[in-house]
């Protein structure tokens, strides 16, 4: 087994035991939810390194043609979007409980789903095109269509408008008020254990396209 | 017996202070001090554990397909 799958499972055994027993600052509202901090946001970061792996594959399927660089573009959106969907979802249920309601049309918020569908739309798109190399193509400059519009809605917006999210229209986030050191020591390698969970899935799944390429070579 | 006592005791010290400071931030700290939480972390290890285990099992019959392909 490779060095960093054995990681990955140690970061992710220890972003659960930390997460939970790790002293948290003590905040009005959140309570011990700000525990989620090591389960959500590590979610939407992960998903954040898996769409920035995928829109540089698809410049690079671009100028290469080469079918290995479409199917990393591919799986790693793929893989980013289920981790979205689990963000957004997650969410949902930390919002009713510290915002109170499921769905409070903070812009952030919005902009997730839009960014989502955008990104339903990519695979829509290649799934409906039926010649491969025209379905990687047409994938690739969607996707870079795709990117821009995640920076726009989750990056740029958000920090415009008034957002209810940490970080975002004047609020502080990774400020010493609502995170300090020792929410750190648990926060960062739970973001890379979750992107190495993520692209454990990735390369998992391009292995099996590559031997169902192999299979249809062989007929 | 003496435990129970024990916990009573400390269940209204705590409520005691709770009321006499309002505006502290409340956690779960009656939870953590009779130690139940180590349950709930338990049990989520358990599941993690499963299911990268089952990772794993998937990640090794690929590689099995695989080499068999190779070997055609």
């Amino acid at each position: 087994m490779k060095w960093w799958k054995v990681l990955a499972i140690v970061l992710m055994l220890y972003s659960i035991i930390g997460g939970f027993l790790i002293d948290v600052p003590r905040l009005p509202i959140l309570h011990e939810t700000i525990r989620n901090t090591y389960f959500h946001v590590t979610l939407w970061f992960a998903m954040m390194i898996l769409m920035t792996i995928s829109i540089v594959n698809s410049v690079r399927y671009l100028s290469s043609g080469d079918k290995k660089h479409d199917y990393l573009a591919n799986e790693t959106v793929n893989i980013g979007l289920f981790f979205g969907v689990l963000g957004l979802t997650t969410g949902m249920i930390w919002a009713q409980f510290t915002w109170g309601a499921f769905w409070v049309n903070d812009v952030k918020t919005n902009g997730t789903a839009i960014t989502l569908l955008v990104y339903f739309a990519y695979s829509v798109l290649r799934g409906s095109v039926d010649d491969p190399q025209k379905k990687a193509r047409l994938g690739a400059v969607y996707n870079i269509f795709a990117y821009v519009m995640l920076i726009l809605f989750l990056w740029i917006l958000p920090r415009i408008n008034d957002s209810l999210h940490p970080g975002n229209g004047g609020n502080p986030a990774f400020g010493s008020y609502d995170m300090d050191n020792t929410m750190r020591m648990v926060f960062y390698p739970a973001i890379i254990g979750f992107f190495l969970l993520g692209w454990w899935l990735v390369t998992l799944r391009i292995r099996l396209k590559n031997i169902q390429d192999k299979l249809v070579e062989d007929v | 017996m003496f435990r129970l006592k024990k916990f009573s005791l400390l269940l209204v010290l705590s409520l005691l202070s709770t009321l006499s400071f309002a505006q502290e931030v409340t956690m779960a700290d009656a939870m953590r001090e009779s130690g139940k939480i180590y349950v709930v972390v338990a049990v989520l290890s358990l599941v993690m554990v499963g299911l990268l285990a089952y990772l794993i099992y998937i990640d090794k019959k690929v590689s099995k397909i695989e080499s068999e392909i190779d070997k055609k």
